[in-house]
């Protein structure tokens, strides 16, 4: 127990550091230029990050779950997008780690991402889908050769360029309904990305996503065995909102730290007996932040409770799915609403983007979050499943 | 059971596909059963054979083809007989 104990608080030791010597420093040029993070992603590398949940068997650190979250939240608090790069990667090989069931072919992948500190990104939203992941059009189409190919319009795939390798979710074949899904794992000598689009957005710039149209020629091997709707139930969908509530709860958690620090700044120039109005405002701020912190962490609780073998397939419950829902829907929301609140606080110094007390990225990071798989289609998928589910 | 099981699926399933020409053990989502529909046949199946589902149950696995839906009806009326 306490070699894993010492295992990941080293990991996390070494997360921190490079949020700090390397995230926080580059913040704002990755911010201003729409590019990604790339010393991030060297020091990253560099510390073997990118394959801390890949078990030790084959290569990786084997950290737990709990301490891929915390790693999210640390450079949440540094560098928005390179915490939104680094949790995308890990919900992919959280997801292929979890339903590996012995697959050869992705033990070896996942060796290889250990040698060779491997990036991968995901194409799950397709052109024509209306953004619900639950249905692909692009199918698998198979070759004479035994081979397998596809092409697929992605309105969407962040870091495109700067990723290894893609975990891609198809149709199963040109006759199967778009219900009926597989995921690939397509490596980058494999494919070939055509740039759709371009990528100027409001916030989360330095994740790089733009439209593409993605083409690859692969093995039938490279599909993930498990069935879909298990990997989607239980990894995918669950591990995403459980990863990105924490680095959003990383972001707010800093903008309120400027906050804190401007308040403080305000007091030792004042000297007054009484909190100033300031000081006040931050204290209802505080109030906002428990809140966010309280849904996410009891999310990540529940996740990890849930995830507890055997009886991993509470995951699939329809209880489950709404408060994992929940959880995306309830951050998303609470997240910029602190950013806003830190930007009342610190006034004009927050609002300029060249202070020490800047929230304007923070808040424009954070508005992300209530697209990243739009509410609204979240609330639809909720209102159907209230309809039916018990015990909530 | 099963023809009863059949008709609510066809009434409410929304299949691009005939539901008579399923098997028993055909994967429903596989045949075009979207996650909407699914939680129809759900209402429906629960008003029908006076069961309710228990969240243990409301899962992919349960509702993926005729014969696994049979087979929790009648575990949920075994288990009410015994109450």
């Amino acid at each position: 127990m306490s070699v894993s104990i010492d295992r990941d608080q080293a990991f996390l030791d070494a997360v921190r550091r490079i949020a700090d010597e390397h995230a926080a420093p580059n913040a704002d040029a990755v911010d201003r230029d729409a590019r990604f993070p790339s010393e991030t992603f060297a020091a990253l590398r560099e510390a073997q990050a990118l394959s801390a949940f890949v078990p030790e068997r084959l290569g990786g650190a084997g950290v737990g779950f709990e301490t891929i979250a915390a790693a999210c939240y640390e450079l949440g608090r540094r560098c928005a997008s390179s915490a939104m790069v680094f949790a995308m990667h890990q919900i992919q090989v959280a997801t292929i780690v979890r339903h590996l069931e012995d697959a050869d072919w992705h033990e070896g992948y996942l060796a290889a991402l250990a040698q060779e500190q491997r990036l991968i990104a995901s194409a799950t939203s397709e052109v024509g889908t209306g953004g619900d992941m639950g249905r692909s059009i692009a199918p698998v189409l198979r070759s004479d050769d035994g081979g397998c190919t596809f092409e697929k319009q992605a309105p969407t795939v962040s870091y495109g360029n700067e990723a290894d390798d893609l975990l891609v979710t198809l149709r199963r074949s040109p006759e199967a309904e778009q219900s009926d899904q597989v995921l690939a794992l397509v490596r980058g000598d494999q494919t070939t990305l055509e740039q759709t689009g371009t990528w100027d957005p409001l916030g989360m710039r330095g994740t790089c996503s733009p439209g593409f149209v993605v083409r690859a020629t692969f093995a039938p091997e490279q599909i993930l065995p498990a069935p879909f709707s298990r990997a989607m139930a239980e990894s995918m969908v669950p591990v995403s909102h459980v990863l990105w509530s924490q680095l959003w709860l990383g972001i707010a958690t800093d903008a309120f730290d400027r906050a804190r620090a401007f308040v403080r700044a305000a007091a030792k120039r004042s000297g007054s007996d009484e909190p100033s109005p300031v000081a006040v405002r931050l204290s209802h701020l505080m109030s906002e932040l428990s809140l966010l912190r309280a849904e996410v962490d009891s999310g990540l609780g529940e996740f990890l409770a849930d995830s507890e073998e055997p009886g991993r397939e509470r995951l699939s419950t329809m209880a489950a799915a709404l408060r994992f829902n929940n959880l995306k829907i309830a951050a998303s929301e609470q997240a910029p609403r602190v950013c806003q609140g830190a930007m009342g606080v610190c006034g004009i110094v927050g609002f300029k983007n060249d202070t020490p007390f800047s929230v304007g990225r923070h808040l424009r990071d954070t508005m992300s979050a209530c697209l990243m798989i739009a509410n609204e289609r979240i609330h639809q998928t909720n209102a159907s499943l209230l309809l039916i589910a018990k015990d909530l | 059971m099963a023809d009863e099981i059949r008709q609510i699926i066809n009434d409410h399933g929304r299949l691009p596909v005939a539901v008579s020409e399923l098997a028993a053990d055909a994967n429903l989502y596989q045949a075009g059963l979207t996650s909407h529909a699914s939680v129809n046949v759900m209402l429906a199946l629960e008003d029908h054979f006076d069961v309710e589902f228990p969240d243990r149950m409301l899962t992919p696995s349960v509702f993926e083809s005729i014969a696994s839906i049979e087979a929790a009806i009648s575990e949920l009326r075994s288990s009410a007989r015994t109450l």
